[in-house]
């Protein structure tokens, strides 16, 4: 895999940008802390959060007992007295322990209070397949979360996004859940120096293209710009779309693609069912952009299965380069 | 709610308006009042305003061909959610079947309806319908014989020979019924350059007046050589009293004058056809053909004989400039029972024209040349003079009464201090 985006300035990887963001973070502002398990000394189950604690103290860096409800509700009732508190799961499947707070709590306390409060809280979830960890500890569960009003939810594919994502969930007064993939944590890519955001509800198009659209999340963008190279050498032009926000989603973004280009594939790792893929196919379909569609829309999600712990059936259960390439051939029929 | 904007009726006899240019980008915003777009009639081009301000949504392609009352973009407020197309699918109406014709199986010319039993992509179904294409005919070259972009555009003669089978002869949108689907066409000149003009509003109606004109009206043609130095002396002199006034008046202000004052003394041949009785008028109102870039507008010169030279000259004038900027509005070509066409300055000696329905006649104006011509006194001289030929619509006026409006035409224009008064 190579980098995305402009020639590389300074390159960071996934991991170093976010723990960069979270270091600008507890800089800039008195109210940022930081709560997870094994986060201060350790650095963290995948090391993000490093040294931090080193400069930052304890008080800052804060290590929780290991009770995600209890640490998370701490993290809540903080964000609601005025603090921007980081909680960070060791493995995003533990938000089943958390989901009182996170759903119920964190998520309506606006609505409930009329306004009156609101819950800047900050949580991030390392997520996904691909590291051999077996069924608990390798889910993609964005759309849980996703499916519930008054939160928000993205997804980073690039370390760019990864620093800029953090920085504007703590500007955002809502909750947002960062959802960031394990197998992403030690890309490096270009990453801007110093403070910037990246904004939420906003897609990336990684790769302008004519003749399909490829709306993709987190890893999936990687494997489906390196599916659009090779169609490119067989005459198929595909445009790729990183979603990066799954709430708000970027409809406008995904339409003006689809209008364009005719054809949409929507690969996710998250579970193909009631998965993210419906809701932006669903979007389409329920457009203006129905109208431009010349052939049927294609989810590539993951399997209806537990991810394996088996390397070879972990891969058979999620999209890999050539599910995408076998899609993109068949909906394009070399009718291009 | 989105605020539904529809093809309106900017003219009586109006069935149909097509979308030229909008003005306006899809998803920008528009106030109340601001143009919006410009839409073409059979008769004329015009600019129309934004009904309600809001966001532009779902405008229909350019070259949309609508009826009357059906929607033809959508303006949402600001923020408000775009849901899907609110648009019904806009049967594309053949221009050349009149109403007048019923079909016995409207089914084999409705396309692009969902319940057709085609397998046909949304993309497709959106392009047939906007270019007036019947599925039927569309070969799909998708799975299972699903249609596609490319197989519509194959049928719609873009990409000519790509389909590896012709479209069926007749399906194929043309001008007339009557005529061999473009595809034929195409084939004689493979291989050979050529640019493809499509047809716009004015083209179209030209094509099917025209072509039904010339197929249904008994025609019979009445000429003469006018002598015009007298005119021609007399137009110097009056120009040469109007120039302080900027005012310059060219022969053909004459001609229109003489025509407006000779209906008058001939009022029979005033007259159009109303398909069950005839209309006599009252006052002179005259089409005046003007030729614009690509085409040719008849705006109409009403009460032509109740107003002077320099008036009509005026009018002409401003006719003139709103046909070559397409700004003429239907009414400025509604009327008239009576045409002029010009073709003097083109220089051609003479020619025929037809006879623009439902008016009764139309005179055909050739270029002034000096010509040998004998006198009442049999003596040769030289003259300045003009062919004027008079096609005239037998179902209204017969032979002598055709020579009777051409003969007051003419002595108009050989006396034509007359035509000052």
């Amino acid at each position: 895999m190579k980098a995305l985006g402009t020639p590389e300035v300074r390159e960071l990887s996934y991991a170093e940008a976010i723990r960069e963001a979270l270091d600008i973070a507890l800089d800039r502002d008195d109210r940022v802390f930081l709560m997870g398990e094994d986060i201060g000394v350790y650095g963290g189950a995948f090391q993000v959060t490093g040294d931090l604690v080193e400069k930052h103290g304890p008080d800052r860096v804060m290590d929780t007992p290991i009770s995600e409800l209890g640490g998370a509700g701490v993290a809540v009732g903080a964000a609601m007295t005025g603090m921007k508190p980081i909680f960070e799961f060791q493995f995003a499947d533990f938000a089943a322990l958390a989901m009182e707070q996170i759903a119920n709590q964190a998520a309506k306390a606006r609505f409930m209070l009329g306004g009156s409060v609101s819950v800047p809280v900050v949580m991030r979830f390392p997520a996904g397949s691909g590291t051999g960890a077996a069924a608990q500890h390798s889910q993609s569960i964005e759309a849980w979360l996703g499916h519930v009003p008054g939160l928000k939810v993205v997804q980073p594919s690039v370390p760019e996004d990864a620093k800029g994502l953090v920085l504007a969930a703590l500007e955002d007064s809502d909750p947002v859940m960062i959802f960031e993939h394990k197998i992403l944590y030690k890309m490096k890519g270009h990453v801007p120096a110093g403070y910037y955001t990246t904004p939420i509800g906003k897609a990336a198009v990684r790769r302008t293209g004519a003749n399909l659209t490829i709306v993709a999340t987190s890893v999936m963008v990687w494997r489906a710009i390196e599916a659009a190279e090779t169609l490119a050498a067989e005459g198929i032009d595909a445009e790729v779309v990183d979603l990066r926000s799954i709430r708000p989603m970027d409809r406008e973004t995904v339409l003006e693609s689809v209008r364009k280009t005719g054809r949409l594939i929507c690969v996710y790792e998250g579970v193909k069912t009631l998965g993210v893929g419906a809701e932006v196919s669903a979007m389409v379909a329920e457009s203006d952009a129905f109208d431009f569609l010349d052939a049927p829309i294609v989810r590539l999600g993951g399997a209806d299965s537990p991810i394996p712990y088996n390397p070879q059936l972990e891969k058979a259960v999620v999209p890999q380069v050539s599910d995408i390439l076998v899609a993109a051939r068949d909906l394009t029929g070399g009718r291009i | 709610m989105p605020v539904e904007v529809i093809m309106p009726k900017v003219d009586m006899d109006m069935a149909t308006g097509t979308v030229m240019v909008w003005h306006i980008a899809e998803g920008a915003k528009v106030e109340r009042g601001e143009p919006l777009l410009d839409i073409e009639t059979d008769k004329a081009a015009m600019e129309i305003e934004a009904p309600h301000s809001g966001i532009l949504r779902h405008p229909l392609a350019v070259g949309s061909e609508v009826p009357i009352g059906k929607a033809i973009a959508w303006l949402y407020a600001e923020g408000e959610v775009v849901g899907p197309t609110p648009n019904e699918t806009v049967p594309p109406t053949d221009v050349s079947v009149p109403a007048a014709s019923p079909d016995p199986a409207p089914k084999a010319t409705a396309p692009a309806a969902s319940d057709d039993g085609l397998r046909a992509t949304p993309l497709a179904r959106k392009i047939a319908a906007e270019n007036g294409i019947d599925l039927v005919g569309v070969r799909g070259t998708g799975p299972r014989g699903r249609i596609c972009k490319a197989d519509v555009l194959a049928a719609k003669g873009k990409l000519p020979f790509s389909a590896a089978e012709p479209m069926p002869a007749g399906t194929g949108p043309s001008a007339s019924p009557a005529e061999p689907a473009a595809h034929t066409i195409l084939q004689m000149f493979q291989g050979r350059d050529y640019e493809e003009v499509t047809l716009d509003g004015m083209r179209r109606t030209v094509a099917t007046r025209l072509t039904e004109a010339k197929q249904t009206i008994p025609h019979f043609y009445l000429r003469r050589e006018v002598e015009v130095d007298a005119l021609l002396a007399l137009r110097g002199e009056v120009n040469e009293g109007l120039a302080p006034r900027g005012i310059r008046l060219t022969v053909n202000d004459f001609i229109i004058r003489a025509c407006a004052v000779a209906l008058q003394r001939v009022p029979e041949a005033n007259a159009a056809w109303a398909g069950d009785r005839i209309l006599h008028f009252a006052r002179s109102d005259l089409s005046v053909a003007v030729a614009v870039k690509g085409g040719i507008f008849t705006p109409v010169i009403r009460d032509a004989d109740l107003k002077p030279l320099s008036a009509i000259s005026a009018e002409m004038k401003a006719l003139g400039m709103k046909a070559r900027d397409r700004k003429l509005m239907p009414v400025d070509c509604t009327g008239g029972a009576f045409s002029i066409s010009n073709l003097g300055m083109f220089g051609v000696d003479e020619f025929d024209a037809i006879v623009n329905p439902p008016q009764g006649a139309i005179l055909a104006v050739g270029a002034g040349r000096k010509r040998m011509v004998v006198g009442e006194d049999e003596e040769a001289r030289a003259a300045t003079t003009m062919r004027l030929t008079l096609s005239v619509d037998h179902r209204m006026i017969d032979g002598a009464l055709g020579a009777d409006l051409l003969g007051a035409i003419v002595a108009g224009l050989e006396r034509p201090m007359a035509l000052l008064g």
